[in-house]
């Protein structure tokens, strides 16, 4: 069942940022062009997700377990180290960059024509697998 | 260029991206962080019991806009940079500078805004800053 709800899940997401056109980097782009073409649809993505799922966060803290496993595995960190601070920041460059992040970069790929969008998520792979070896092996 | 400015159609998008957080909190126990699903599957090293659905989760992504125009949904237009290596390089900052920080749009602007975190607050203010910052200086300063 597990399975099947990540699998719900992700097409429950793909198809939000598709109604919502986060998928297109201009779009995003604009969002982040407070000065210039602003386009604030994206706090009305940001501000409907978190609408929906706030009230849910609240009762997932009075169940004793999820639906189809056998613990919540929530974030436990409550420190604000420099790795947080400085790799959003690193995040958000790339992200006004190309006005792609990494859930877009991925749902795009299924009807992308221009091969940017792939080299995009080539690059992001490398990124994420460095990172996560630094995490891992270097910062631990 | 401008885009359109779509509030209903956002709203209804954040909903739906909503429902995806709930489903995979509720039911799986588990935060809709994208960064983090993506970095565990490139490396999976002591998480693999996870594999399965994030990898299920992955699936639904991608198949989710064609699934939707084969409903008969418009795709939207796509417009991104004409410039490889800026993208090539933008690629990367997003994928070390997410992972290193614990998590992008979804898992802290999502899912670390609505459990009112504040290292998701900070880490949102640090990417949308930045992001601003970037879009402004390749448009408005170094032009584009």
């Amino acid at each position: 069942m597990r399975v099947f709800y990540g699998l719900l899940a992700g097409l429950l997401f793909g198809a939000g940022l598709t109604v919502a056109e986060m998928v297109n980097p201009l779009k995003v782009q604009n969002f982040l062009d407070v000065f210039g073409n602003w386009d604030p649809s994206l706090a009305f993505v940001m501000g409907g997700a978190i609408l929906v799922a706030y009230p849910f966060f609240q009762m997932a803290h009075k169940m004793r377990r999820p639906v189809a496993c056998e613990d919540f595995q929530m974030p436990t960190k409550i420190k604000l180290e420099k790795r947080l601070v400085i790799g959003s920041a690193i995040f958000g460059v790339g992200w006004g960059l190309a006005g792609l992040c990494p859930g877009p970069a991925v749902a795009v790929q299924s009807f992308a024509q221009d091969s940017s969008f792939l080299l995009f998520l080539a690059t992001m792979a490398v990124g994420m697998f460095l990172a996560r070896a630094v995490n891992l092996y270097v910062l631990r | 260029m401008i885009t359109q400015f779509t509030p209903w159609s956002s709203l209804l998008g954040g909903v739906l991206i909503g429902f995806s957080a709930i489903v995979l909190l509720i039911l799986n126990g588990r935060i809709a962080g994208i960064s983090g699903v993506l970095s565990r599957i490139l490396l999976p090293a002591h998480c693999k019991s996870e594999l399965p659905w994030e990898l299920a989760f992955v699936v639904g992504l991608v198949a989710a806009p064609f699934i939707y125009s084969l409903a008969g949904g418009v795709l939207p237009a796509l417009a991104i940079s004409p410039n490889a290596l800026l993208v090539g390089v933008a690629g990367l900052l997003v994928g070390f500078g997410s992972v290193l920080g614990g998590g992008c749009t979804s898992g802290h602007g999502v899912c670390g805004l609505s459990r009112l975190s504040k290292r998701s607050i900070i880490a949102t203010l640090s990417f949308m800053t930045t992001g601003a910052v970037t879009v402004y200086l390749i448009r408005h300063v170094f032009g584009g």
